[in-house]
């Protein structure tokens, strides 16, 4: 039975007053004057923790970007506030050499955020000068952008996880879930998929079983844990709610967005924090687009009548107007007019002819519908140069619907494509393949039909273990069954009302579910993996359920909390989606993710002349 | 209760009193005389050096040691050379001080443990005394050597010899000193004669008690209390000074009437302390000396060793025990003989209640109408745990329980929390443990430090039970307790490895916090490794193996533990290891076995090493990922020419990786490159890293159709790429009359609404209308909507009879347009 009430949520600006103390501590433990480097990622993460007043009253003079440039800084006390990163640690090493070389004596800090790793110190010994650098950690895991939305800000977690397979990181999310489970635990249930979400259990598992537990009231309920590459598709898509079309086209970063002048229609760019304080955002959020423009009049008009109240007030109730509701209107005015233009800019964009035609090509994709027409339809955008990005996602989405391009078009596709913007594409294609994001059928087809032959001689059980096998030499996907299985593509032949959706494909115009939320929702529903055995198998498996450590009776309101652990990142679409999940279910769901991803970053990480 | 106060003795305001701890258990032949005698404080262990000066060296004298006891624990000959000073550390460690300045160590049970020296010099000067003291910095030592130097160390863990500066007038040793610490210093205070002197780091200063009549004669021993805080000094004539240790105030000046200088002299006080006293020993008499100048005297018949507690004085001889102590304030109320303290009333209250008697309510009347009830029993729970008779304890936590129940809301902890202490004191103070801990020494050591000093003297038992019975969470409790039992118990040589690995695990089982890892690390010091690496295998987290695997040397075995523990540092922390270990071959064969390890190790040298990269790829034959590292290098040479031969390395590599693709790219890449700079060379054309289109672009913008078409040929560009390409550029550089020419020279493969999309993207409507007549039926409509010209797409569309297209068309027309709209609509309507 679906719930209409839906539970509070934690308050997890705890978070932020847990970090900006340590940070306070760990600043004081250098005493006295001096100048703070930050690396230019943490910037502004930073600013939503302390801002500069505060690392004022606590004696830091300057503050520099980390540049990867000699420093100019005079103060006698240097500290580094940085992600532990071999690149900087390496730098931090040739300026504290140089100083060495003209006899500057100087007290150096390294603050390692949200942790430090042994190569990093190792670094430091082997550039001599492990003994003039002190270190410390801050464990400033989680960031807090929103009521329910905390990102760890870490976007290299999907290039150097899941590309180079370099699983360092996976301890730092599992220290985050442990801070969680700390803060705000215990957890009554954990449920997960992907090889990553399972190490990030067992090592979050681990910390539990070492450290007290000491009992406290739950606040979380269960706990989801999914990694990125079970779902491709789902951040491949074109985004078309409001809050993912604005990260696609502006780039949210850090919960806050630059408008530039063709959005405010004036000579100024605006900063503006998007999260549910604006109230006017926080209405449209999650509206598919078509839908946005609708409200934001009505909202509009409302604006209107209250500034019409004036008329006819007397001075007395002017009074009280001007003291109590103007400001309000006026701030809700300010955030409609920018919400307003942003829309008009979207519009600009989004509503021409090309950009409609390549959503019904990436709806045709999802459907497998039509398939050689997108083909053509690809190719010529890629001879155009429509742009690199979009015909790179284009690609990636029609090798995973498609279960990989037959080697004809594989070639050809690639060859379009190195042409157009350049051989050092060569990589690129190398390590998409890796990810199996855009691979040639044929090695998978093979592999298919010696599959079922094998599968044939033997039992079901060791049929499974080579399938595992098989797959394992190969990535593939299996989107059309599973696709069918989960249901995730809606029937085409019924209209979909986008004002009142009523499944989470409205994110997608009704025509996709996204697969990550599908599996959290079917997960939720059983309680657990089973029936799902065919689908898991074709994820690759890694699935796990399992019972936490607490006691709190079943259906109270932390037990409707659900945190969603998205490991390499995960879309505003797909936060949208599972908050519609969580007003049909009566759940609520807190999101914990590496990094806000989108199709671009994901792919940028992808690039082969990435650094 | 008239006989609690039978060993009062009064002193001033205050009383004293003496209570009998022990029967010792021992039987000393001849007593403690001619014996080196260290008691350690807090009820600690007593060890024994029978005769250490007899120095023929034939004879052994022997090292015995006992619990507070006196039961014993440990007994050897000793075998080193003549010890000056025994001392216990803070942790039990028996500190024996040799006479050439050497310092060994040995556990409660008489085993050795290290050794240190208090200096090279000392060797020919020898130690003439020593002193161990405890400080807030741990246990420490100082001597004064032949050469009338003074050496101190502050903490024995952390040894750090200090030096002190020479003392003016010393020769051989001064007559009393003491060590004396003081504002974060440890200083030592030394008498020559009648001068007092305050020897620290740089200075050696003369300083003068106040009040000290000059007249006294040479200070001939001198004392400082528990807290370093008060100072007593004692001269030849039979003059006892005590004052502030700092010197600034006298408490008290005594003549004892006695010449002789005293055995021992101690302080004898307690915190909060109403009446300080100084205890001095002589042969026969023991003497207390009080603030007022009143003073107690007991006879001594045995001779006796005085141990300075923080609350009193232990008094121990070779066949009893006494603590000599101020009576605490609380007792002397209640005690005190006519008291009428509320503790008192109540005491008497419950006793005649015991007799059922009803006077018992009268004095429970009258608590209650002074309203002191709460009071009353607070106090006598404090009293209990002051008490050392359990009769007595028992007697005034009956009183107080029997009180708390006429009180309403009445807080039980503090009653709870006595009851509880006093039953772990009065277990830990039973003979066969044998620590005579008052209830103030425990609050001042701590449960934990009780806890360890259990731990120390092996009563596990004992230990588990006083933690399952405080309920001390398993982590700082059990756990603990098991863990030093464990690393106890595989030092055992008696037993297999196997015994032992399985009594271990039987006893720890997954006791939370007990790291199989630290107690194999114990076995691995005591030399069995096998004990080691079979306990070893109890551990569940992997990661914990590896530090001790490594160390003892079983690399292989650490770097599968290290990736199965999932932590990366600690895999990172193996491979620096092995890099370091062993030669190149065998670690990247290694390696290879080990992917996380591999691609972690990769991923430091794409940021440190890349020669080591290429290494690593050629002993995996990875081709592919050989050749992308080439592809890679190429693009960081400025060199064409280095540029192009990393290429031909990554197409013999790719060739070999059979990724004929890859190959023909960069085959392809090759090839371009080397035309763009012979374009460069030529028409400094700028073209050299653009990708093929960029190319072909910038040469039709620089009007070199030739080589564009030469580009299209070689490099077998498709057509429509081609075709794109061309249009635009004529378009961009509005060259109209050949773009029509060109429209012409074959069909175009793109169609002909592209020609009519560009041209407007130009701005030219004439120019794309030409075009629209090419245009295929099928996108007729969208061309003429291209050029705005709605009459036609709508003519087009109705011909059509497409819905699609009709709506089109429609959706573009405005209201002025109503003519056209009701012809569409007609339309519509009539297909319908």
């Amino acid at each position: 039975m679906a719930r209409r009430d839906t539970p509070g949520l934690p308050d997890f600006s705890l978070l932020k007053r847990l970090a900006r103390d340590q940070l306070v501590y760990l600043l004081e433990q250098l005493p006295g004057k001096k100048d703070l480097f930050i690396e230019s990622d943490l910037m502004s993460p930073l600013d939503r923790i302390a801002n500069m007043s505060t690392l004022k009253q606590h004696d830091i003079v300057k503050l520099y970007k980390v540049e990867y440039k000699a420093t100019v800084s005079l103060s006698d006390q240097l500290c580094f506030l940085i992600r532990p990163r071999i690149q900087t640690v390496k730098w931090i090493c040739d300026v504290v050499n140089a100083d060495k070389a003209v006899g500057r004596f100087r007290r150096y800090k390294i603050i390692f955020t949200p942790q430090r790793f042994f190569a990093c110190e190792a670094v430091l010994e082997e550039e001599g000068v492990f003994g003039d650098v002190t270190t410390d950690e801050w464990a400033f895991y989680l960031l807090p952008l929103d009521d329910d939305i905390l990102s760890m800000e870490l976007p290299e977690f999907f290039h150097d996880n899941f590309l180079a397979g370099d699983q360092r990181w996976l301890r730092t999310v599992g220290g985050a879930l442990h801070l969680l489970h700390s803060v705000y635990g215990p957890f009554s249930k954990l449920y997960g998929i992907g090889s990553c979400s399972q190490m990030t259990y067992e090592w979050w598992r681990e910390q539990v079983e070492q450290g007290e537990q000491g009992a406290r009231p739950a606040e979380i309920g269960s706990v989801f844990l999914i990694d990125r590459d079970v779902d491709f598709v789902t951040p491949l898509c074109s985004q078309v709610v409001y809050e993912g079309l604005l990260d696609d086209i502006f780039r949210i970063k850090c919960g806050c967005v630059e408008f530039g002048p063709d959005v405010t229609s004036s000579d100024r760019s605006v900063k503006v924090m998007l999260n549910s304080q604006d109230k006017v955002f926080n209405e449209i959020r999650n509206e598919h687009f078509s839908n946005v423009f609708g409200f934001l009049s009505q909202k509009a008009r409302n604006l209107q009548t209250a500034y019409d109240k004036r008329q006819g007030m007397d001075i007395k109730q002017m009074k009280t107007f001007v003291s109590e509701e103007l400001k309000g209107l006026k701030q809700e005015h300010r955030l409609l007019s920018l919400h307003i233009g942003a829309s008009e800019s979207i519009m600009k964009k989004k509503t021409k002819q090309d950009f409609q035609e390549l959503l019904q090509r990436e709806h045709c994709l999802l459907e497998g519908f039509e398939i050689r027409e997108s083909i053509s339809f690809i190719e010529e955008h890629i001879n155009r140069q429509i742009s690199m990005m979009e015909s790179l996602r284009m690609l990636c989405l029609l090798s995973i619907t498609e279960n990989g391009l037959l080697p004809k078009d594989y070639r050809s596709l690639k060859t379009q494509y190195l042409q157009s913007y350049g051989f050092d594409h060569l990589l690129t294609f190398s390590n998409l393949r890796q990810l199996g994001l855009l691979v040639e059928q044929q090695g998978a087809e093979t592999l298919t039909v010696m599959e079922s032959k094998v599968g044939k001689l033997v039992n079901d059980k060791t049929a499974g273990k080579i399938t595992d096998a098989f797959s394992s030499l190969a990535r593939r996907s299996h989107f059309r069954a599973l696709s069918r299985k989960l249901n995730l593509v809606p029937k085409s032949d019924e209209e979909y009302d986008l004002r009142v959706p009523k499944d989470m494909a409205y994110i997608f115009s009704g025509a996709y579910v996204p697969l990550s939320c599908r599996l959290i929702e079917q997960v939720l529903e059983r309680d657990g993996w089973a029936g799902l055995e065919d689908v898991t198998r074709l994820l690759n498996g890694h699935e796990f359920a399992v019972t936490g450590g607490s006691r709190a009776e079943p259906n109270s309101d932390a037990q409707r909390l659900v945190l969603v652990l998205f490991l390499g990142g995960c879309t505003f679409s797909e936060i949208s989606a599972l908050r519609f999940l969580g007003r049909a279910k009566g759940y609520k769901f807190i999101v914990v993710t590496t990094a806000v991803t989108n199709s671009s970053r994901l792919l940028e990480a992808l690039l082969g002349n990435h650094a | 209760m008239a006989f609690v106060t039978a060993s009062w003795n009064p002193l001033g305001e205050a009383f004293y009193r003496k209570v009998e701890l022990y029967e010792m258990c021992w039987s000393i032949r001849d007593g403690l005389r001619d014996s080196l005698v260290a008691a350690a404080p807090y009820g600690g262990p007593i060890a024994l050096l029978r005769e250490p000066l007899r120095r023929s060296p034939s004879s052994r004298p022997q090292l015995e040691i006992y619990s507070a006891s006196g039961a014993a624990i440990a007994s050897f000959p000793w075998k080193s050379g003549p010890v000056v000073q025994l001392g216990w550390s803070i942790s039990d460690e028996l500190l024996c001080v040799q006479e050439d300045g050497s310092v060994l160590i040995y556990d409660l049970f008489g085993s050795f443990k290290r050794h240190f020296s208090m200096g090279q010099e000392v060797v020919q000067s020898q130690v003439l005394e020593a002193k161990v003291f405890h400080s807030p910095y741990g246990t420490g030592i100082a001597i004064v050597t032949g050469s009338s130097r003074f050496t101190l160390a502050t903490n024995i863990e952390d040894l750090k010899l200090r030096r002190l500066p020479e003392v003016p007038g010393l020769q051989g040793r001064p007559a009393s000193w003491v060590v004396l610490t003081q504002d974060r210093q440890t200083k030592v205070l030394l008498s020559i004669g009648p001068e007092l002197y305050i020897l620290d780091n740089t200075s050696c200063t003369a300083v003068c008690p106040p009040g000290l009549s000059p007249h006294a004669g040479s200070i001939v021993h001198m004392s400082v209390s528990f807290s370093y805080k008060y100072l007593s000094l004692f001269t030849d004539s039979g003059h006892l000074w005590a004052g502030l240790s700092n010197l600034q105030d006298k408490l008290l000046e005594f003549d004892t009437k006695t010449t002789e200088r005293p055995k021992q002299m101690l302080w004898c006080r307690r915190p909060k302390s109403q009446q300080p006293s100084v205890v001095l020993m002589w042969d026969r008499l023991l003497l207390v000396v009080g603030e007022c100048n009143d003073t107690i005297q007991f006879p001594v018949e045995d001779p006796s060793v005085l141990v300075g507690e923080m609350d009193g004085v232990r008094i121990i001889n070779s066949t009893n025990q006494e603590l000599l102590q101020e009576v605490p304030l609380v007792c002397q109320d209640i005690f005190k003989i006519a008291s009428m303290a509320p503790g008192a009333l109540l005491l008497e209250a419950h006793r005649e209640y015991e007799k059922s008697s009803q006077k018992a309510d009268e004095y429970l009347r009258e608590i209650k109408e002074q309203n002191v009830l709460e009071e009353a029993v607070r106090q006598c729970v404090e009293a209990a745990a002051h008490e050392y008779d359990p009769a007595t304890q028992k007697s005034l936590m009956r009183a107080a329980s029997f009180g708390k129940c006429f009180l309403t809301d009445f807080c039980s902890d503090p009653f709870v929390s006595t009851c509880r202490e006093l039953r772990v004191l009065n277990a830990v103070r039973e003979s066969g443990v044998g620590m005579p801990l008052t209830h103030t020494q425990f609050k001042q050591m701590t449960l934990q430090v009780l806890i360890d000093r259990l731990l120390f003297r092996q009563f596990y038992p004992l230990a588990i039970e006083i933690c399952r019975y405080l309920k001390i969470p398993d982590y700082q409790g059990v756990s603990r307790v098991l863990k030093h039992w464990a690393s106890c118990k595989v030092q055992q040589k008696d037993l297999s490895d196997e015994a032992i690995a399985r009594a271990v695990c039987v006893k720890v089982g997954e006791s939370p916090g007990v790291s199989y890892s630290h107690i194999a690390a114990k076995a691995y010091e005591c030399g069995r490794t096998e004990l080691a690496i079979k306990l070893l295998d109890f551990e569940p987290r992997s990661g914990e193996q590896v530090p001790l695997l490594l160390k003892m040397k079983r690399s292989h075995l650490a770097l599968s533990k290290a990736v199965e523990s999932g932590d990366t540092d600690l895999v990172y922390m193996v491979v620096t290891h092995l890099k370091n270990e062993m030669n190149r071959g065998d670690f990247f064969m290694t390696l290879r076995n080990q992917p996380v390890a591999l691609s972690l190790y990769r991923q430091f040298c794409k940021l440190q090493e890349q020669e080591t990269l290429k290494d690593l790829y050629n002993q995996d034959d990875n081709h592919q990922e050989l050749a992308n590292y080439y592809v890679t290098a190429s693009y960081r040479e400025k060199k064409l020419e280095s540029s192009l031969s990393l290429l031909q390395n990554a197409v013999d590599e790719y060739n070999k990786a059979k990724n004929d693709f890859a190959a023909k790219a960069t085959e392809e890449e090759m090839r371009l490159l080397r035309f763009q700079r012979k374009l460069d060379d030529e028409k400094g054309a700028g073209l050299l890293g653009l990708s093929l289109q960029v190319t072909m672009e910038t040469l039709l913008s620089l009007g070199l159709h030739k080589q564009a078409e030469q580009l299209y040929r070689d490099f077998k560009v498709p057509d429509k790429r081609y075709w794109w390409l061309k249009l635009k550029s004529l378009a961009e550089k509005e060259e109209w009359e050949e773009l029509e020419k060109f429209s012409k020279s074959k069909k175009s493969p793109i169609g002909y609404l592209a020609f009519v999309e560009v041209c407007m993207k130009y701005n030219n409507r004439n120019e794309a209308k030409k075009y629209i007549c090419k245009v295929t039926p099928e996108q007729k409509v969208k061309a003429h909507l291209a050029v705005g010209d709605l009459e036609s797409a709508a003519d087009a569309a109705i011909e059509h009879k497409s819905e699609s297209e009709i709506a089109a068309v429609l959706s573009r027309c405005s209201a002025s347009d109503r003519l056209l709209v009701d012809r569409l609509n007609r339309a519509s309507g009539a297909k319908k």
